[in-house]
């Protein structure tokens, strides 16, 4: 069998602007999650 | 459907199918089979991650859900942001360090043999029978609506997705998706904005949302605590965290998926996309459900939805009783659609008061249409027991073949099959991938060369796709079929994180005391599924928690964990 390539490094950099680390990319997501179940439970007050 | 949308169905069908093959032709070696060529970007592979888990279940089954019971099935997904976090954060970064090939084969590097068969064994049954409903599931809704029969649809599907995914491996698998995807998209944008055109004039969207408030439908979180109800915020949070959590850290449809990467930066990438879109998508795959169900206050559906049943036991021994109710829910339909109708007429013109009453009337002649519709499943069921009482499936199907304009319907039915194919792709990868890693090579041939094991990967894919097809065939469902899926899911994931958990986390623990720890687990989720009547949701949590337990405790009473029982 083929030898499989080496380990890559843990790539630090996110490559994305304004998000120097991937902390900074978790805390995004988790923020759009918030909204999402703040925009749906808004959503069922108004209308319920 | 008429020739158009068999010309648009076939097209995009064998289209798809044929660009993967002829994209992916040449040869392969076992690493670019079953990991691709290691280019792929983020964004290809979190569609592709997407696709995997959108089946076709997926859009068939829940827009009907949302029909019956409004938006609180997306609750199911709160847990997928916090558990694709943690799955790019900790599970992503150890696989791609190790150069697995396999999920499984992390568990033999940590723990021993015995544990990596253990959990490919796992990850194998629960796959192995979800597959078939995965080929099932779409085969039976679409081949009743349509008058096709059920045989020949499940077995020329089956075939199609086996043949480009033997043939092209991995690479094959992400590309297709990602044109798959494209067609549910297009096909899922198309009839939201169809049903918005042919809702009534006057008709605007807070109207909409009114009426579908008026019956209960934009429910979509509850903070109840419970436990009998199914879904919860809390339900969605906890259960629904560990479900993906399995799902996406574990399951080696979805982790074969984002090996793919160029680098981990683009493995990480596609799960964010992911964790960002999945709840909206979600949501508005449930939003279409509910819109269907405005739209059929004021249109009037058939009483039952598995219209072929319907007509079958019409033209028998229950016609006259069926052919009464149907009568019985004309009339409070054209009533309720009246008051519906009066209702929203009274908030134009600012009349709470008269708002009210005609909303109280519409909801009084709401119950007698369900009423109507609870008495013909009834008769239905008597007449004939196969005939499942729940329509929800077939709810959206029939609003597309009678409303859309011919060419959409063809993409509608074209969109169902690519979900179809898209998972079952991904489904067959990694069944073919663990057989192969896992048992093949593992414990019976160790030594042989890598045109060997592409070889053998092809054979086992090819026999799991036949055994999915062999399923769906003789395969038959009661409840709403989403469900039955997640169901299987739950009973056997719960388990299978708490493997990975004390892999990651819980260094001192060994093999003996995990995979004897499992096995105690799942006998315990087994027989709490036989005896309990709680969220499916919650095995995974149980499973999970029993699983970590019953290693600490077993561990306590082992030699200390050693390093020489690993791969």
């Amino acid at each position: 069998m083929n030898r499989p390539p080496p380990p890559e490094p843990d790539d630090a950099a996110t490559g994305l602007p304004g998000f120097r680390s991937w902390r900074a990319v978790y805390v995004f997501v988790l923020g759009v999650f918030v909204l999402w179940v703040g925009l749906l439970t808004l959503l069922t007050a108004l209308y319920s | 459907m008429n020739a158009l949308d068999y010309l648009v169905l076939l097209g995009v069908l064998v289209g798809i199918a044929g660009y993967g093959l002829w994209r992916t032709r040449g040869h392969h070696n076992l690493r670019s089979y079953l990991k691709g060529s290691r280019e792929t970007r983020w964004f290809t592979i979190g569609l592709s991650v997407m696709a995997t888990q959108a089946s076709a279940i997926t859009f068939l089954s829940t827009p009907g859900q949302g029909y019956e019971s409004g938006l609180g099935f997306v609750q199911n997904y709160f847990g997928a942001p916090l558990a694709l976090i943690l799955v790019a954060a900790v599970f992503l970064p150890l696989y791609r360090r190790l150069n697995v090939y396999t999920a499984y084969e992390f568990l033999g590097q940590r723990f021993d043999p015995k544990t990596r068969l253990l959990g490919a064994g796992l990850f194998l049954l629960q796959r192995g029978l979800g597959a078939g409903i995965t080929i099932y599931a779409p085969a039976i809704v679409l081949s009743t609506v349509m008058g096709w029969r059920l045989d020949l649809t499940i077995v020329s599907t089956g075939l199609l997705v086996v043949v480009y995914t033997v043939a092209g491996g991995s690479d094959a698998v992400n590309l297709t998706q990602k044109y798959q995807i494209g067609v549910i998209f297009a096909g899922m944008v198309a009839a939201f904005c169809v049903l918005l055109a042919r809702l009534p004039a006057g008709l605007g969207f807070r109207d909409v949302l009114a009426v579908a408030g008026g019956f209960h439908k934009l429910e979509a979180v509850d903070f109840s605590l419970n436990p009998d109800r199914r879904y919860t915020l809390w339900t969605g949070l906890l259960g629904g965290c560990f479900l993906a959590l399995s799902y996406f850290g574990t399951d080696q449809s979805q982790v074969q998926r984002y090996l793919t990467g160029a680098s981990l930066r683009e493995s990480r990438l596609g799960l964010m996309f992911n964790a960002v879109w999945k709840i909206p998508m979600q949501f508005f795959i449930l939003l279409l459900g509910v819109l269907v169900f405005v739209f059929y206050q004021f249109e009037r559906p058939p009483v039952f939805f598995n219209q072929t049943a319907w007509h079958d036991q019409a033209a028998h021994g229950a016609g006259a009783r069926l052919r009464a109710l149907e009568q019985d829910f004309t009339a409070a339909h054209a009533a309720q659609a009246r008051q519906i109708q009066a209702w929203v007429a009274a908030r134009h013109a600012g009349d709470a008061a008269a708002a009210a009453a005609a909303r109280t009337a519409a909801l009084a002649a709401s119950a007698r249409v369900e009423a109507a519709r609870s008495a013909t499943k009834a008769v239905l069921h008597a007449a004939d027991p196969r005939i499942s009482a729940n329509d929800s499936d077939y709810v959206f199907i029939t609003f597309i073949l009678d409303h859309l304009p011919h060419g959409l319907i063809g993409l509608l039915v074209a969109a169902f099959f690519a979900a179809a194919f898209s998972s079952k792709a991904g489904e067959l990868n990694a069944l073919g991938s663990t057989t192969t890693i896992d048992i093949y090579r593992h414990v019976v041939r160790r030594d042989a060369g890598d045109a060997h094991y592409v070889a053998a990967t092809k054979w086992f894919t090819a026999f799991w796709g036949l055994v999915a097809i062999g399923f769906a065939l003789f395969a038959s469902l009661a409840e709403n079929l989403i469900q039955a899926t997640n169901i299987i899911g739950s009973v056997f994931y719960g388990v299978m994180l708490g493997l990975f958990l004390v892999a990651f986390f819980v260094r001192r623990i060994g093999g003996t005391a995990v995979f004897w720890a499992a096995l105690a687990a799942q006998a315990l989720v087994l027989g709490l599924y036989f005896t309990l009547s709680i969220s499916y949701l919650w095995y995974n949590v149980i499973g999970c928690a029993a699983c970590v337990l019953c290693s600490l405790i077993l561990q306590a009473f082992l030699p200390a964990n050693h390093a020489n029982d690993r791969e």
